[in-house]
C-alpha cells in the first residue's frame, strides 16, 4: 500500500488523516498485510466461503430447512421501544429530523440560502 | 482477595442472613476502593443510585425470594452493553454524552434472576485489543500484579471479579476477549456457542464472531450466569431456539455410581496449541491438568487441527472487515459526539468526527477492514479468508465427529505482559492465537485457572462442539475440583 492508497481507503472509510498519520498507517498496514500473505499459499479450490457459524452450522432445520436453530422475527412493527426519543442522544435534531451539514457537492447550487444547515 | 461466590451470596440473601442492599452497598464500596485507592481502573461508571434502588426492590420482593437464582448478587457489565439510563462509551471518545435508551437482553435476564448491576467496566476501545491499553479512559491494572495488563478487551470485568468486587460479570468475545483476561487474572471466563446468547443491546464489532460471555470466580458461578442469560431472544434473530441445560449441575456422562468422574469422556490435546516455543511452565501446568483429567477417568488423545496457524491472519481480515461496516454508524449524526469542520459540509463533519472520536487501534482496524473489502482486493483477502475460515471450522468438526468430546489447550501463549511491552500491532494480535479459533468456528470455549508461572495466573482452555456447553462445564468443574488450591499456585 502506498500513502496514496491509504488516503483513498481513508476517504472510503470517512476518516480524516494528517500527513504524519497517513505515513504511520501506511507502514502499520503494510506490516500487517505481509503477515496475511500466508493465506495466498493455501489451496482453497472447491472450498466454500464460511457462511454459518453456530446454530445454522450445527442444527438442521425443523423441516430440513436451512435456518436451523435460528428463527427470523416477523418483518413487522416498530422494532424496539426506546425509553428516550432520539432527541435525548442525537447531537442535533429539529422537528423529529436529524440535522446534518449540507452536502459539499450541493453548496454551490444554493446561492439563495443563508441557512447553513439543511434537513 | 477471594470472596463469596454468587451461589453463596444468593443463599444468604434468601435465608435472610444478609440483605441485597447491604451486599450491594459492600460491592459498591469495594468498587470505589479498587479504583480510587488501588488505581485498578476497572469501572468506567459506577451506578450507585440505580444499584441501591434495585437492591431495595429485591429485598422487598418476597415472591422472588424462593425462585430467583441470583438473589441479591451484585454484577458488572462491560461498557459495550446498553442499560437504560446509563452511559455507554465502548471505551471511546466518539460516544461521549450518549446515554442508552434501552437495555441489553442479557442484563434484563440477570436482573430478572435477582442480580443487581453495580456498574460498567473498562475495555479496549470498541473491544479491539488484548490488554485494555486501547481504552480512551486509560488502561485497567491486573489485581494479581498491577505492573502487568489484565488482558482484554473485557479487562475491566475480569478485574472486577478477580479483585473481589463482584462474583460474576459480563464481557463480550470476538476473538478471545473474555477467555484471555480471565486467564490473565486467574478467574473463569466462558465464550458460549455463537447463537447461544442474545446479542440484543451489545454494540456490534464483528457480527459473525461476537458473543456475550461471562466471568466468574469459579466454574459453578460462571455456569449459573450463563444458564440465566442463554436461550432464544426474539430481538436477536441470530439467537438459537434450543433448550438450555442446567449448566451448574452438569455432570460428565459417567455410567453408574462408583465410576471415576470423567469416565467415558474423550479429551483431545491438539498439538498445534503446544508449540516448542510455548512458555515451559505453561506447558507443564497443562500437562498436570491433563494428568488430573486422566486420573479422573478421561481418555486423552493427541489430535491435530492443521489450519490453526492460519487463524490469526484470517481473524484479522474478517474481524476488521466486519468492524469497518459496523462502525460506519458512528458518524456524528445519530448519537454521541459531533465534531464540526468549518465550511466542509457533510463529509467534512464525518471525517472530523471519526478521526477525532476513534483512537489509533480502531482507526487501524477500520482502515484494514475497508481495504480488504475494497474493489480489487476483496477476492485476495476477504473471500480467501472466509474460505480458510471454512477449513479451520472443518478441523474442529472432524475432531469432534471423530469421537473427541472436549479439547484442552493453554488459553494464551504467555501469562499477562507488562504495560507497553507490545507496541507492534501484529505482536499484540498474536495474544489471541489460541482463542480466536473458537470464534472463527462458532464453538463454545472456557478458560479456567490451572496454576501460576512467575507468580502470574495461567489459564487452561476447554473447547467443545457447537451447543455442547454442558459437557464443557462438566469437565471444567471436575478439573477445578481436582486441582483445588493448586489452580492458584
Amino acid at each position: 500500500m502506498s500513502v496514496d492508497d491509504v488516503r483513498h481507503v481513508a476517504m472510503l472509510a470517512r476518516l480524516g488523516l494528517t500527513d504524519q498519520r497517513a505515513r504511520e498507517l501506511t507502514q502499520d498496514l503494510n506490516t500487517i498485510l505481509e503477515h496475511m500473505d500466508v493465506l495466498s499459499r493455501v489451496d482453497t479450490r472447491g472450498v466454500n466461503e464460511a457462511s454459518a457459524f453456530g446454530a445454522v452450522a450445527a442444527v438442521p432445520g425443523e423441516e430440513g430447512g436451512e435456518r436451523g436453530g435460528m428463527r427470523l422475527r416477523e418483518d413487522k412493527g416498530p422494532p424496539i421501544p426506546l425509553a428516550e426519543p432520539p432527541e435525548a442522544f442525537a447531537p442535533e435534531m429539529r422537528a423529529g429530523f436529524f440535522i446534518v451539514p449540507r452536502l459539499s457537492t450541493h453548496e454551490d447550487a444554493l446561492d439563495e440560502s443563508s441557512d447553513e444547515e439543511s434537513e | 482477595m477471594r470472596q463469596h461466590t454468587a451461589t453463596s451470596i444468593a443463599e444468604s440473601v434468601r435465608s435472610g442472613e444478609a440483605s441485597a442492599t447491604d451486599t450491594v452497598a459492600r460491592a459498591l464500596t469495594r468498587a470505589r476502593e479498587i479504583d480510587e485507592r488501588d488505581r485498578l481502573n476497572a469501572f468506567l461508571y459506577r451506578a450507585d443510585e440505580q444499584a441501591l434502588e434495585f437492591a431495595a426492590r429485591v429485598d422487598a420482593d418476597s415472591a422472588a425470594r424462593d425462585t430467583a437464582p441470583l438473589l441479591g448478587v451484585p454484577f458488572a457489565v462491560k461498557d459495550n452493553l446498553n442499560v437504560i439510563g446509563l452511559p455507554t462509551t465502548c471505551g471511546s471518545r466518539i460516544l461521549e454524552g450518549y446515554v442508552s435508551p434501552y437495555t441489553a437482553t442479557v442484563v434484563d435476564r440477570l436482573r430478572g434472576a435477582g442480580a443487581v448491576l453495580i456498574g460498567k467496566t473498562n475495555l479496549d476501545e470498541f473491544a479491539m485489543g488484548s490488554s485494555t491499553e486501547n481504552s480512551a479512559f486509560g488502561p485497567s491494572r491486573n489485581p494479581i500484579d498491577p505492573t502487568v495488563v489484565p488482558g482484554g478487551s473485557s479487562g475491566g470485568s475480569a478485574v472486577a471479579v478477580a479483585a473481589g468486587v463482584v462474583p460474576i460479570a459480563l464481557g463480550s468475545e470476538t476473538g478471545g476477549s473474555v477467555r484471555q483476561p480471565a486467564a490473565f487474572c486467574g478467574i473463569v471466563g466462558v465464550k458460549p456457542t455463537y447463537g447461544r446468547v442474545s446479542r440484543f443491546g451489545l454494540v456490534a464489532f464483528g457480527s459473525s464472531l461476537d458473543q456475550v460471555g461471562v466471568f466468574g470466580t469459579n466454574v459453578t458461578d460462571a455456569a449459573l450466569a450463563l444458564r440465566v442469560i442463554a436461550g432464544r431472544d426474539d430481538r436477536d434473530p441470530t439467537s438459537a431456539d434450543l433448550p438450555v441445560a442446567d449448566y451448574p449441575a452438569a455432570k460428565p456422562s459417567a455410567k453408574g455410581a462408583g465410576n471415576p468422574l470423567l469416565k467415558g469422556v474423550v479429551m483431545g490435546r491438539p498439538k498445534e496449541y503446544f508449540p516448542a516455543e510455548l512458555d515451559a511452565r505453561t506447558a507443564e501446568l497443562c500437562d498436570r491438568a491433563l494428568e488430573r483429567c486422566r486420573s479422573l477417568g478421561a481418555e486423552v488423545r493427541d489430535v491435530s487441527l492443521p489450519h490453526t496457524s492460519l487463524a490469526i491472519p484470517v481473524y484479522y481480515i474478517v474481524a476488521p472487515a466486519e468492524a469497518s461496516s459496523n462502525l460506519a454508524r458512528f458518524d456524528g449524526v445519530r448519537y454521541g459526539r459531533r465534531v464540526k469542520a468549518e465550511g466542509e459540509g457533510l463529509r467534512g463533519m464525518y471525517e472530523a468526527t471519526r478521526s477525532e472520536g476513534f483512537g489509533p487501534e480502531v482507526t487501524r482496524r477500520i482502515m484494514l477492514g475497508t481495504y480488504v473489502l475494497s474493489a480489487g482486493y476483496y477476492d485476495a483477502y476477504y473471500r480467501k479468508a472466509m474460505q480458510v475460515r471454512t477449513l479451520i471450522a472443518d478441523d474442529f468438526r472432524k475432531v469432534f465427529s471423530g469421537g473427541v468430546h472436549v479439547l484442552f489447550t493453554p488459553t494464551t501463549p504467555t501469562p499477562a505482559f507488562p504495560f507497553g511491552s507490545r507496541s507492534d500491532p501484529y505482536e499484540m494480535y498474536l495474544s489471541d492465537i489460541f482463542t480466536c479459533t473458537a470464534n472463527l468456528a462458532g464453538i463454545p470455549a472456557l478458560s479456567l485457572p490451572i496454576g501460576r508461572t512467575r507468580g502470574l495466573p495461567v489459564g487452561g482452555q476447554l473447547m467443545a462442539a457447537h451447543f455442547d456447553e454442558e459437557r464443557m462445564f462438566a469437565v471444567a468443574s471436575a478439573l477445578e475440583e481436582s486441582l483445588g488450591p493448586d489452580a492458584h499456585r
